[in-house]
């Protein structure tokens, strides 16, 4: 064991509440098999999620974020430890957990409505019903009056609604965000986040936020968990005691900044390793 | 102002089509044109309605657009399947991509005896020279679209757990339905000029011969008002193959 994991062991995942996890990732290991020899990706973590629960994950460019939110989703499997999702183990994509990604993801050649129709149309659910369900979540993202419309017809914000209320539309226990607004600007990114804390109060959804962005996780989250960088493996947690409800409003406070720099100073010696692996990686292509 | 942008393309390209006609009359009839070779526009007019009653036009439209048409439907029903065929499988693409490539660039139209000997002459020689020469760009293009559906809409079907069936009826056939159209345009281009090629060149019928027939006798208002309906069958195709492609993808 290095050093490293030694510290970390030292650091374990804080007991917030007593309510049992809905995601439970165990001790897992993920190895990818390249021209180079193997790369772990991740390495040896552990995660558990409660109901209604708001967790980030927040790490630097490389570190494995996102390997983490393909294993969670069951995109892949992996190569040690076990997820599972209401005791029930992750073996492929799973109907408790909905995922949303990063980049746009809408149909084009469906309407809003059909869009978010689509997982209930999949599901079997008749037109009818999968259609005023469908209407239920497009006002539930602020969508109401665009039903119609096709998502060329859209801004970028407005079609990562779309695809985050065509996931809630299937009713996921667990909603897996893979940096949703990571193409939005500052703004529009911080109204999106009330929005996705409006949301989660209402429906008490549990929420894993994949992130690199530290006021996005300070501002939606109730527990943080901080990456190294390669491999990606628990850096520590930070819980988030500011109140609730919350809204963007927040993020001028005192204590929100204190996050913010708490965070940072985590984050920067990974985010230093990072950006010297990929200038060396730079140079040796130059070579 | 929704009207004018409704109706403001078709009313450009209408209008334009009529100035570009005025025009030639205009050069056509001060010289500046040879009126042998490019007969009057107003003459063209006027012939169409001798072609209609003297020669036989509406027959040899209803054979042409046939024959177009059942290489059309060849065309999509073996070009298509042939082409998701080479998607799904990435040894059977690598091993015949580059021979679809070069079909698409041969002058197919040079093996009608081989088709004369096997279909003798009849339609059948020229809708199977017609489905052969429209394949290439069809098979390459259902290809080309299935391999570029992005990514992310493909794990959207996983993370939805689709079935292999589900996920390719809604996702990866609508995703590369534009692509697929236009190959479809390029192959009914290429089935309809070989229709007409092969048409003129085995004497069948349809519009083909009577292009020959009537530039032959150098009746060139004739001819060019005959080619007006080689057009007007690609036009009827054209949009036939549009409304299809919009009722499979309306926000296309």
């Amino acid at each position: 064991m290095s050093g490293n994991q030694a510290n970390l062991k030292l650091q374990p995942e804080p007991a917030a509440g007593t309510a049992p996890a809905i995601l439970s990732v165990d001790d897992v290991v993920k190895r990818f098999e390249t021209p180079d020899g193997p790369v772990v990706a991740v390495d040896h973590m552990s995660l558990d999620v409660r109901q209604g629960e708001f967790v980030s994950v927040i790490g630097p460019s490389g570190c494995g974020k996102s390997t983490l939110f393909n294993l969670i989703g069951g995109l892949l499997s992996p190569t040690e430890g076990r997820i599972s999702i209401a005791g029930e183990e992750v073996r492929g994509p799973h109907p408790s957990i909905g995922m949303v990604f990063q980049e746009e993801s809408t149909f084009p050649w469906r309407s809003v409505e059909e869009n978010v129709a689509f997982s209930l149309e999949v599901q079997g659910v008749g037109k009818a019903e999968r259609l005023e369900r469908a209407r239920h979540f497009i006002a539930m993202v602020g969508l109401r009056g665009f039903e119609r419309r096709y998502p060329t017809e859209l801004s970028g914000g407005m079609r990562q609604r779309v695809a985050m209320a065509r996931t809630l539309a299937f009713e996921p226990k667990l909603l897996l965000m893979d940096e949703p607004f990571a193409a939005l600007d500052e703004q529009t990114r911080l109204l999106l986040g009330d929005k996705v804390l409006q949301i989660q109060q209402e429906l008490n959804q549990t929420v894993v936020l994949i992130t690199h962005n530290i006021t996005e996780a300070v501002q939606l989250s109730d527990r943080i968990l901080i990456m190294t960088y390669r491999p990606g493996r628990t850096k520590r947690f930070v819980e988030i005691k500011l109140p609730r409800p919350r809204t963007s409003e927040i993020v001028g406070s005192d204590a929100f900044g204190h996050y913010v720099a708490e965070i940072w100073n985590d984050l920067r010696e990974e985010a230093s390793k990072g950006m010297h692996d990929q200038e060396t990686m730079a140079e040796r292509r130059r070579r | 102002m929704r009207a004018f942008d409704r109706f403001a393309p078709a009313a450009l390209g209408l209008g334009g089509f009529i100035l570009f006609l005025v025009a030639v009359e205009i050069l056509v009839r001060v010289g500046v044109i040879n009126g042998y070779i490019v007969p009057l526009p107003s003459a063209v007019l006027v012939a169409l309605g001798r072609v209609v009653a003297e020669e036989g036009v509406l027959p040899r439209f209803l054979l042409t657009a046939g024959e177009s048409l059942a290489a059309g439907l060849l065309v999509a029903g073996i070009g298509i399947p042939t082409g998701i065929l080479l998607f799904r499988f990435n040894l059977l693409r690598r091993a015949t991509e580059n021979w679809v490539a070069a079909f698409a660039a041969a002058p197919i139209v040079l093996v009608y005896p081989l088709f004369l000997v096997i279909f003798g002459r009849s339609s059948w020689t020229i809708i199977a020279i017609g489905t052969i020469a429209g394949l290439p760009p069809v098979v390459l293009k259902t290809l080309e679209g299935f391999s570029g559906v992005r990514p992310v809409l493909i794990r959207v079907g996983e993370s939805f757990n689709l079935t292999g069936w589900q996920q390719f009826r809604t996702i990866l056939f609508p995703a590369a339905v534009p692509t697929i159209f236009a190959g479809l345009r390029l192959g009914l281009i290429f089935a309809m000029i070989n229709v007409v090629g092969v048409e003129f060149l085995i004497n069948f019928g349809g519009l083909g011969p009577l292009i020959n027939e009537l530039s032959e006798r150098y009746d060139m208002p004739g001819t060019y008002a005959a080619i007006c309906f080689v057009v007007l069958v690609s036009v009827l195709f054209f949009l036939a193959v549009e409304r299809v492609e919009r009722w499979l993808r309306p926000a296309s």
